[in-house]
């Protein structure tokens, strides 16, 4: 198993966050793993993305020039890194906040998840990118949810000493899942 | 069993390997993208009982490092390449006066202020000196988190054992790049005590810490015992990391984040059958010319991937001494080459040995 | 009795300063305080490039050379690591005041624990007689021939008076070597600057009006009278923060 991913969306979404939990679960359950981050100006409001590599051998380059998947969060984002992803790659989109998706007429498989929108109903407007990653969980069936329920604690307890916000993002993350699944279902 | 693994930027990991080999003073001033390295000396050095001070300016804190591995300390700094470039004077004078620490540069893209995104042209100032005078650095060229934190233990060691500065030559992507680390005990080696250390006349002679000989034979003896140095650690420093097949065809060199790029590019090319090896230097200087030099009498050709516009090629060139052809691939500017492109270039290079 | 004699600290050693050059002096003040005070065994001194660049030659204590301007940097690494010995550095006009002035500026404003001796003859002396950032208005150098003017070289710079105003220095003073009674002045002054680092653990810093009979293109005794009549009217003597 070998998983190359890009990340993308506006600075303030939480794609790093998103990426780095997906590394560190990865590690948990014994995987090679690894993540990058755009970095500089572009932080601050304009497109910021990651890179993830996550295998059960060692990694070569850790630079993702082309994704097995691609999470994106924007419409910019989606426009950059799409012509990019590889056949029978995978792109879960944040349709909240894209408007059109183009019909991909490659073999890509694509998961469109009004991420935005599914937060703000669960009164977490800030966790669309846990929404994203348990679609992607739904998808790919890892990291495994102990190695999850780990980097959420990592992330919500270690990091910022906010315990209160794991219950709402454990939530996320279950609908993401959910919705990923249905999805899977309907195909 | 094994080890504990954390998951970690590359500075992080650096300024994590700095403290656990000793290093207990660090002087630097901000720069990205190296800022998480004094941004965890700032948080962890006072835990450890050392110090950090964020520096006026990159000339200081080369200085404040000057007056600490002169007083006998383990001592580091960490900028990225313009900031380096500042560093120079203090570097030369650094070696000049045979004191030991450890610079860290996180290149970006020059010249000038260039950019931010990571580069590998700050080869020639490494490996060639890069301020005024005759003398060298050992150059350590990591390609992963956990070296980051190895090489820089190693590094410590390798500045007292040859009383000369050592440097880290990583760029953006590994600074800033998280991969799964883990720290081994640090066993330092047997060194000799730092007795020339200005650490006040008690029981002893005076110690002087300088570089200015202004009689010509006394600056020439001591460039000579300088130079016998930088000889010794050619004979006994060069470090490299190779995975060339029987009836090697094309043999790549590279290093640091172009070396990870191009392990999966050898492996590509492998799968359409061609005969590709790799050789990665770990060590810039000492440069691992005797190597490459027995290597390029047996393959067709060389090919050499940089972040920069064909800089280690040239020493690539020295060694093989025209025994075969060398080419040269690289991006630079912060572009990263991607495997595609890399092995697009070498597929040109094998389709014409076939001709 | 006492006898007259050369402090032990001070190397027997001929000077290679010109005739009539105070550095002398100062060297001679220095060493008699590190002896008096006994702490020959636990201070390391810094002289960067300059005149003075040479001063291990005479100076029998460890002693680093450092690069033009960053003598206060080097200081600073040396005291961080040795806490409890005594570091000073002995820095001329255009070290400290020219190409040094950010280290001399934040090593201040840090309040690094350090003794500096600060040379100001109003000329760089060591490249022969350029003008330096302490060069006069109207002072004729190798760079203003026509004499400092304002207008195109701006004025000279007053290091004391600026660097008081910090909140991170302990003493700020500045003394004159030109007469046998501002020596003694200077003395005492330098012994303060020395007692505030060892004692409270302060930033102290002494600029010494001195000569450079040499580029200054006056005779000795002449440049000792400028000193005590021109150059206190821009730097006049005093303690400037205590």
């Amino acid at each position: 198993m070998k998983d190359r991913l890009i990340i993308s969306g506006f600075g303030g979404q939480g794609v790093m966050l998103l990426g780095q939990f997906l590394a560190y679960a990865g590690m948990l359950d014994g995987k090679r793993v690894s993540w990058i981050p755009s970095y500089g100006p572009e932080m601050r409001g304009g497109t910021a993305y990651c890179s993830v590599v996550i295998s059960d051998t060692s990694i070569a380059s850790p630079v993702v020039s082309r994704p097995d998947t691609l999470i994106v969060m924007n419409s910019p984002s989606l426009d950059r890194f799409l012509p990019a992803v590889r056949r029978y790659g995978i792109v879960v989109a944040n349709s909240s906040m894209i408007g059109h998706i183009p019909k991909l007429d490659r073999d890509i498989h694509l998961v469109s998840v009004p991420a935005q929108s599914i937060a703000e109903e669960l009164g977490a407007p800030k966790a669309s990118n846990m929404v994203m990653l348990g679609c992607y969980l739904g998808i790919r069936g890892g990291p495994s949810e102990k190695a999850v329920e780990a980097a959420l604690q990592k992330a919500f307890v270690d990091a910022v000493k906010r315990p209160d916000l794991i219950p709402i993002n454990r939530a996320a993350i279950e609908r993401g899942r959910e919705l990923a699944q249905a999805g899977n279902e309907n195909d | 069993m094994k080890k504990k693994q954390v998951l970690m930027k590359g500075n992080e990991a650096m300024a994590e390997g700095a403290i656990m080999a000793g290093c207990r003073y660090f002087f630097g001033y901000p720069i990205t993208p190296q800022n998480e390295v004094p941004a965890h000396m700032a948080a962890y050095m006072p835990r450890a009982g050392g110090v950090f001070i964020q520096a006026e300016s990159e000339l200081a804190a080369i200085n404040m490092v000057y007056g600490a591995a002169g007083a006998g300390a383990r001592v580091m700094t960490s900028s990225s390449s313009p900031g380096i470039s500042l560093k120079q004077e203090g570097i030369s004078y650094l070696v000049g006066a045979e004191l030991p620490c450890v610079i860290a540069n996180i290149m970006r893209g020059g010249p000038g202020l260039g950019g931010i995104q990571p580069s590998q042209s700050d080869y020639f100032q490494a490996v060639k000196g890069g301020g005024h005078g005759d003398y060298r650095l050992i150059v350590l060229a990591p390609d992963s988190v956990q070296e980051m934190a190895d090489l820089t233990m190693l590094a410590f060691d390798l500045a007292d054992v040859y009383r000369n500065p050592v440097m880290i030559l990583g760029d953006g992507n590994l600074g800033q790049m998280m991969e799964p680390v883990s720290f081994c005990k640090f066993r330092k080696r047997k060194l000799p005590p730092k007795d020339w250390a200005t650490t006040g006349t008690a029981g002893r002679p005076r110690n002087i810490v300088k570089s200015l000989y202004l009689i010509p034979e006394q600056l020439e003896a001591h460039n000579r015992k300088l130079y016998r140095k930088f000889q010794t650690m050619k004979r006994r420093e060069v470090r490299f990391e190779e995975d060339i097949p029987e009836g090697c065809e094309l043999l790549l060199t590279a290093f640091g984040t172009t070396a990870r790029i191009c392990r999966d590019v050898v492996d590509k090319l492998r799968q359409r059958g061609h005969k590709v090896g790799l050789l990665r230097p770990i060590t810039l200087f000492p440069f691992p010319e005797e190597r490459i030099k027995e290597v390029s009498s047996r393959v067709k050709a060389v090919m050499t991937v940089e972040m920069n516009m064909g800089q280690m090629v040239d020493d690539v060139r020295l060694a093989v001494e025209g025994r075969c052809p060398v080419h040269f691939c690289g991006r630079t500017g912060g572009m990263v080459p991607s495997v595609e492109e890399i092995v697009h270039e070498a597929g040109k290079i094998l389709r014409g040995m076939k001709e | 009795m006492r006898v007259f004699e050369r402090p032990k600290v001070l190397k027997d050693k001929v000077f290679h300063y010109c005739p009539g050059c105070t550095h002398g002096i100062v060297h001679r003040l220095v060493a008699e305080i590190i002896e008096e005070m006994d702490i020959r065994e636990r201070t390391v001194g810094v002289c960067p490039v300059g005149c003075a660049v040479l001063a291990y030659d005479y100076l029998d204590i460890d002693m680093q050379e450092a690069s033009h301007g960053r003598a206060p940097a080097v200081a600073t690494g040396i005291k961080r690591v040795l806490p409890d010995k005594v570091v000073f550095t002995y820095q001329g006009d255009g070290d400290l005041a020219a190409i040094g002035m950010t280290e001399t500026v934040h090593t201040a404003a840090r309040g690094e624990p350090l003794t500096v001796i600060f040379i100001n003859n109003a000329i760089y002396g060591m490249t022969n007689g350029q003008m330096a950032p302490t060069t006069l208005l109207g002072q004729r150098t190798q760079t203003t021939p026509y004499g400092r003017n304002a207008a195109k070289e701006g004025y000279p710079i007053k290091v004391c008076e600026m660097l008081a105003t910090l909140d991170g220095p302990s003493y700020i003073a500045r003394v004159s070597v030109g007469s046998y009674k501002s020596i003694l002045n200077a003395r005492k002054v330098l012994r303060e600057a020395f007692r505030r680092q060892i004692e409270e653990n302060a930033y102290a810093l002494v600029e010494v009006l001195s000569t450079c009979p040499t580029n200054w293109g006056m005779k000795p005794r002449d440049a000792m009278d400028w000193i005590e009549n021109e150059m206190q009217e821009t730097f006049p003597v005093g303690i400037f923060k205590e």
